[in-house]
C-alpha cells in the first residue's frame, strides 16, 4: 500500500522550526502528548490529587494512627499499616455507599448504593442547571436557597392542601413549585434590569428574605403549619402529590430524576440551538457588545433569571415531593444551592457537564453518609474533596506541574535539544540565536 | 508647566454643556418607605408611651431618660419623612441630587418613629441598642475591609467567608492551647492569609476565574474546619476549644462620656484595632503611594505595568494584607462573642460583608457604614424580641435584608466596580 503515505510526503517537508509541523517519526510522541495534556487525564489526575489529599487528613486524624505514632519510631509498619486501614476502610466505604455493595446478598441490594446516588444527584442536577444557566449569561446567581424554599412551599402546600387524584395533584405541585421559583429568581432579574442591583447583594438578600418568610408560614397555623401541632413543620404531602419511584417500591429512586434528565435536554437545547439562548449567551460574553447588536440586555437578565429560579426550583420540588414527603421544616434546601454553585462550576455550566457533576456529587455524597455511619469518618471530608477536585480542575497548569507533565505549546524535550543545537552552531557562524529563532 | 497650562481653558466650556442625569429613585424609596410606615401607624396604631434610657451607671453625669409617646412620635417622624420626601422631588425637579444629610435625616426618622411605635409601653435601651449593633457588625467590617482592599487590586474575593472561619476556628485553637488571646488573633491573621494566598495563588498565578475560587473555598474552609471539630476538636474540648476571650477594656475619660462612651470605648481590643483599621485602609488608600498604586493595578494593570509598579507582586501583598485583616473579624467569634467554636459558626457574615463590600461601592469607609446597618438591623430585632414588638419576629428579622435590597435598588443602583476587577492579568 504505497499511497497510504502519499499524503504527507508529497507535501514539503516540515521544517524544523515549526513545532506544529507533524512528523512521522514523532506521531506517537505527539499523540502521548495530545492525551497527557488534555482535559481527559486532568480530570482524573485532580480527583486522584483531592482523593490523596483527603487520605492525608483521615490518616492524621485517625485515632489507631495516633496510636500507632506514639511508638514510630520502635515500630514503624504498625504506623503504615493503621494508615492504611484507616484510609483505605474510609474509602471502600465511600464506594460501597455510593455505587455497589459487595457485600450484598442479591443484585438488586448490591446495587441499590447506585439509585441513592442518583437519588442524591437529582436536586444537585437541577439547581446546578439553574446556576450554570445565570452564569451563562453573566448573572452569579447564589439565591439557590431562597428559591428552593420558595419553591417547596409553594408545591408543598399545593401537595397537602389541594384534593385530587394522583396525576393532576402532582402536576399542579410541580408548577406552583416551578412558578414560584421563577418569581424569586425573576425579582432578581427585574432589580438588576430596571435598577442596576448587583445580582449577588440581591440573591444574597432574597436567601434570608425567604428563610424568614418560611419560617414565618410554618409556624402560623392555616399557612404551612401542620393543624394541631405547634412544630414547625408541615402536614405530609398527599399520596396524589407524591412522585411515584420509578424502579419500584424496593428503590427510593423517584420520577425527579427523570425530570432532572428532561431538565438536562431542555438547557442543552435553550441555550445550543434556540435564539434566546444565543441572546443569553451573547449577553454573558459581552453585554455591551449584546446592546449594541440589538438585543434587549434588561430583558435577558429578567427572563435568565425567571428560568434559572425555575430550574432551582424544581430542586426544591424535588425535595418536597420525592424525598421527604413526611411533611417539611424549613432546613428542606439541605445546603443544595450552594452545593449547585460547585456543582455548575465543575460542569463548566453545560448542561451535560453539570449532569455528569451533579451525579458525581450525588455518588459522593451518598457514600460520605454510608462512610460516616461505617468507619466514623465525618462526612465534612467529602466537601474537602469535592472543593479540590473543582479547584484542581479548573486549574490545569498547576495540575500539570505537579505531576511534571509537559505544558501545551511549550516545546517537547526533543525540540529544546534541537533548539540547543542550532543555537550552538549559529553562535559558530556568527549569527545570533534570536535570528534562527524567528 | 506651560504644557499643563492650556488643560483648565479646555475644560471650562465643557463645563456648560455637561447634561446632568435625572434619576428619581431616592424621592420614589422615599415616598415609598413613608406610605407604608404611615399605612402600618394607622392601621396599628399603639398606646402609651415610649421610654429611650440614655444612660448607664458610670457616666460622669446621667442623661435623663426620654419619655415619648409613642403614637404621637410616630406621626411627628411622618411628618418629618413626608417633608423629606418633598424636598427630594423639589430638587429631582431642580435637577439636584439628593444630598446625603437629607438622606440621614430620612433615616433618623424613620428609625426614631418606628422603635417609638414599635416598643411602645416599654423601654428601649439605647446603649445596648447601639452597642450591640457595633459588637454584631465588627466581624462584618474586618471582613469588608478585607474586601474592598481586594476588589480594588484586582483580585475578587467571595472567599471572605472562608478567610472569618478560618480564623474563628484558628483563634479558638491557639488561644485555647496557648491562654493568650493575641496569640490567638496572630492565628486568625496567618489562617486569613493562608485562605488568601490559595486564592492568589490560583487567581493571580494561574490565571483561574477569581469567582470559581472563591466559592470553593469557601467549601473547603467549611469542610476542613467542620472534619477538623468533629474529629479532633470535640473530643478534646477542654484543651483544644475553650479559648481565653479577650476582656472589655474601658478607655479612661473617654469610656465616661454619656451615650457615646459606653457604645465605643467600652469595648473590647479587637474592636479598638477596628476603629484603626478602619482609618488606615482609608487614609492609605486614597492618601499614599500603596494606596495608588493598589488602585492603579485594579483599574488599569497594564497602564500600571507599564510604568514599573509589579503587578503580581501588588496583587499578592495585598491579597495577605485583606486576608489579615479579615481573619483579625474572624477572631472576635470566638476571642470575644462566643465561648467555643463550632461548625460553620460565621452563618454567612462573610456573604453580608461581600453585600457590604458592593452596597458601600468599594470604599472602606461606606463599607464600614454598610455593615454597621447590618449590625444595627439584626440588633434591632433581637431587643424588640425582649421588649415585645406588634411584629412577627420572622418579618423583624427580615427588615436588615429587605432594607438592603431596597437600598441597592434606590439608593446605591447602577455600581460601578474597579475596572480590572475578576480579571486575571497577563503580562504580554
Amino acid at each position: 500500500m504505497s499511497t497510504a503515505k502519499s499524503p504527507e510526503t508529497e507535501l514539503p517537508p516540515p521544517s524544523a522550526d515549526d513545532p506544529h509541523a507533524p512528523r512521522g517519526v514523532d506521531r506517537w510522541q505527539s499523540a502521548w502528548r495530545n492525551v497527557v495534556t488534555g482535559n481527559a487525564l486532568i480530570s482524573v489526575l485532580s480527583v486522584l490529587l483531592a482523593i490523596i489529599a483527603g487520605s492525608i487528613m483521615i490518616a492524621f486524624t485517625d485515632e489507631q494512627v495516633q496510636e500507632a505514632a506514639g511508638y514510630f519510631f520502635s515500630r514503624p509498619s504498625d504506623t503504615f499499616e493503621a494508615i492504611w486501614n484507616a484510609v483505605w476502610g474510609a474509602y471502600t466505604a465511600l464506594f460501597q455507599g455510593a455505587v455497589y455493595n459487595f457485600q450484598a446478598d442479591s443484585f438488586a441490594a448490591a446495587i441499590r448504593p447506585l439509585t441513592q446516588s442518583l437519588n442524591f444527584a437529582t436536586p444537585l442536577i437541577v439547581a446546578g442547571l439553574g446556576v450554570g444557566l445565570a452564569f451563562r449569561a453573566g448573572m452569579f446567581n447564589i439565591g439557590g436557597q431562597g428559591q428552593m424554599l420558595m419553591a417547596a412551599a409553594a408545591a408543598g402546600w399545593v401537595g397537602f392542601s389541594l384534593d385530587s387524584p394522583w396525576p393532576i395533584q402532582m402536576i399542579i405541585a410541580v408548577l406552583a413549585g416551578l412558578a414560584a421559583g421563577a418569581v424569586w429568581g425573576g425579582i432578581v432579574g427585574v432589580l438588576k434590569a430596571k435598577t442596576g442591583a448587583h445580582e449577588v447583594i440581591v440573591t444574597i438578600m432574597l436567601n434570608y428574605v425567604a428563610f424568614y418568610l418560611l419560617s414565618y408560614m410554618l409556624s402560623t397555623p392555616g399557612l404551612l403549619q401542620a393543624p394541631g401541632s405547634s412544630n414547625p413543620k408541615t402536614p405530609p404531602m398527599d399520596p396524589g402529590a407524591i412522585f411515584p419511584e420509578i424502579l419500584g417500591p424496593r428503590f427510593n429512586l423517584h420520577l425527579g430524576f427523570i425530570l432532572s434528565l428532561a431538565a438536562v435536554a431542555f438547557v442543552w437545547w435553550l441555550l445550543n440551538r434556540s435564539s434566546m439562548g444565543f441572546r443569553f449567551r451573547a449577553v454573558g460574553e459581552n453585554p455591551a457588545a449584546a446592546r449594541v447588536a440589538g438585543i434587549n440586555v434588561g430583558g435577558v437578565y429578567i427572563t435568565v433569571m425567571a428560568i434559572a429560579g425555575a430550574l432551582v426550583g424544581l430542586a426544591g420540588v424535588d425535595q418536597v415531593l420525592g424525598t421527604t414527603t413526611s411533611g417539611f421544616s424549613v432546613g428542606i434546601d439541605a445546603g443544595i444551592g450552594f452545593d449547585a454553585i460547585t456543582v455548575a462550576l465543575l460542569g463548566r455550566s453545560t448542561p451535560l457537564g453539570i449532569l455528569a457533576a451533579g451525579i458525581l456529587f450525588g455518588a459522593f455524597k451518598a457514600g460520605g453518609f454510608a462512610m460516616q455511619a461505617s468507619e466514623g469518618v465525618p462526612v465534612e471530608i467529602v466537601l474537602v474533596v469535592q472543593s479540590l477536585i473543582v479547584l484542581f480542575i479548573a486549574a490545569p497548569p498547576l495540575v500539570r506541574a505537579i505531576f511534571r507533565l509537559p505544558q501545551p505549546g511549550q516545546p517537547t524535550r526533543k525540540e529544546r535539544k534541537a533548539k540547543r543545537a542550532r543555537a550552538a552552531a549559529g553562535a559558530d557562524t556568527g549569527t545570533t540565536t534570536k535570528g534562527v529563532d524567528q | 508647566m506651560t504644557a499643563t497650562a492650556p488643560a483648565p481653558a479646555a475644560a471650562a466650556p465643557q463645563e456648560q454643556h455637561r447634561v446632568s442625569v435625572v434619576s428619581w429613585k431616592v424621592p420614589i424609596t422615599f415616598g415609598v418607605f413613608t406610605v407604608l410606615l404611615a399605612v402600618i401607624y394607622a392601621f396599628a396604631p399603639r398606646d402609651g408611651e415610649t421610654t429611650f434610657r440614655l444612660a448607664v451607671g458610670t457616666d460622669f453625669f446621667a442623661l435623663p431618660d426620654l419619655v415619648l409617646p409613642a403614637q404621637a412620635t410616630a406621626w411627628a417622624t411622618i411628618v418629618v419623612m413626608a417633608l423629606a420626601t418633598g424636598a427630594s422631588v423639589g430638587m429631582t425637579l431642580m435637577r439636584r441630587k439628593t444630598p446625603l444629610w437629607l438622606v440621614i435625616i430620612y433615616t433618623v426618622a424613620v428609625l426614631v418613629g418606628f422603635l417609638a411605635w414599635a416598643a411602645a409601653g416599654g423601654t428601649v435601651p439605647m446603649v445596648g441598642l447601639l452597642g450591640g449593633a457595633l459588637g454584631l457588625a465588627v466581624p462584618i467590617i474586618f471582613g469588608a475591609l478585607g474586601g474592598v482592599i481586594g476588589e480594588r487590586v484586582g483580585v475578587v474575593n467571595i472567599a471572605i467567608e472562608g478567610q472569618l472561619l478560618a480564623g474563628a476556628f484558628s483563634a479558638a485553637v491557639v488561644s485555647s492551647i496557648t491562654g493568650v488571646p493575641i496569640a490567638g488573633m496572630v492565628a486568625a491573621m496567618v489562617a486569613g492569609m493562608l485562605v488568601a494566598l490559595v486564592l492568589s495563588v490560583f487567581a493571580i498565578t494561574y490565571y483561574v476565574n477569581q469567582v470559581i475560587v472563591g466559592v470553593v473555598l469557601n467549601v473547603l474552609v467549611i469542610g476542613v474546619t467542620s472534619f477538623l471539630f468533629s474529629q479532633v476538636l470535640a473530643p478534646n474540648t477542654a484543651l483544644l476549644n475553650s479559648p481565653t476571650r479577650f476582656q472589655t477594656l474601658p478607655i479612661p475619660l473617654l469610656g465616661d462620656i454619656p451615650l457615646i462612651g459606653p457604645i465605643f470605648f467600652r469595648q473590647t481590643l479587637v474592636v479598638y484595632i477596628m476603629y484603626i483599621a478602619v482609618f488606615l485602609v482609608w487614609w492609605g488608600m486614597f492618601r499614599t503611594k500603596w494606596g495608588l498604586r493598589l488602585r492603579a493595578v485594579g483599574e488599569h494593570p497594564q497602564a500600571a505595568d507599564t510604568v514599573g509598579i509589579k503587578v503580581a507582586a501588588t496583587r499578592y501583598s495585598n491579597m495577605l494584607l485583606a486576608g489579615a485583616i479579615a481573619g483579625i473579624g474572624g477572631s472576635f467569634f470566638t476571642l470575644v462573642s462566643v465561648p467555643a467554636f463550632n461548625r460553620e459558626m460565621t452563618a454567612g457574615a462573610g456573604f453580608i460583608a461581600l453585600a457590604a463590600v458592593i452596597f458601600g461601592k468599594w470604599d472602606p469607609i461606606r463599607a464600614t457604614l454598610a455593615a454597621l446597618l447590618f449590625g444595627f438591623a439584626s440588633n434591632l430585632q433581637g431587643i424588640l424580641g425582649v421588649i415585645g414588638s406588634p411584629v412577627p419576629s420572622q418579618f423583624m428579622l427580615m427588615l436588615p435584608y429587605l432594607v438592603t435590597i431596597f437600598a441597592v435598588a434606590g439608593l446605591v443602583g447602577r455600581s460601578r466596580p474597579p475596572a480590572a476587577s475578576g480579571i486575571p492579568y497577563e503580562k504580554q
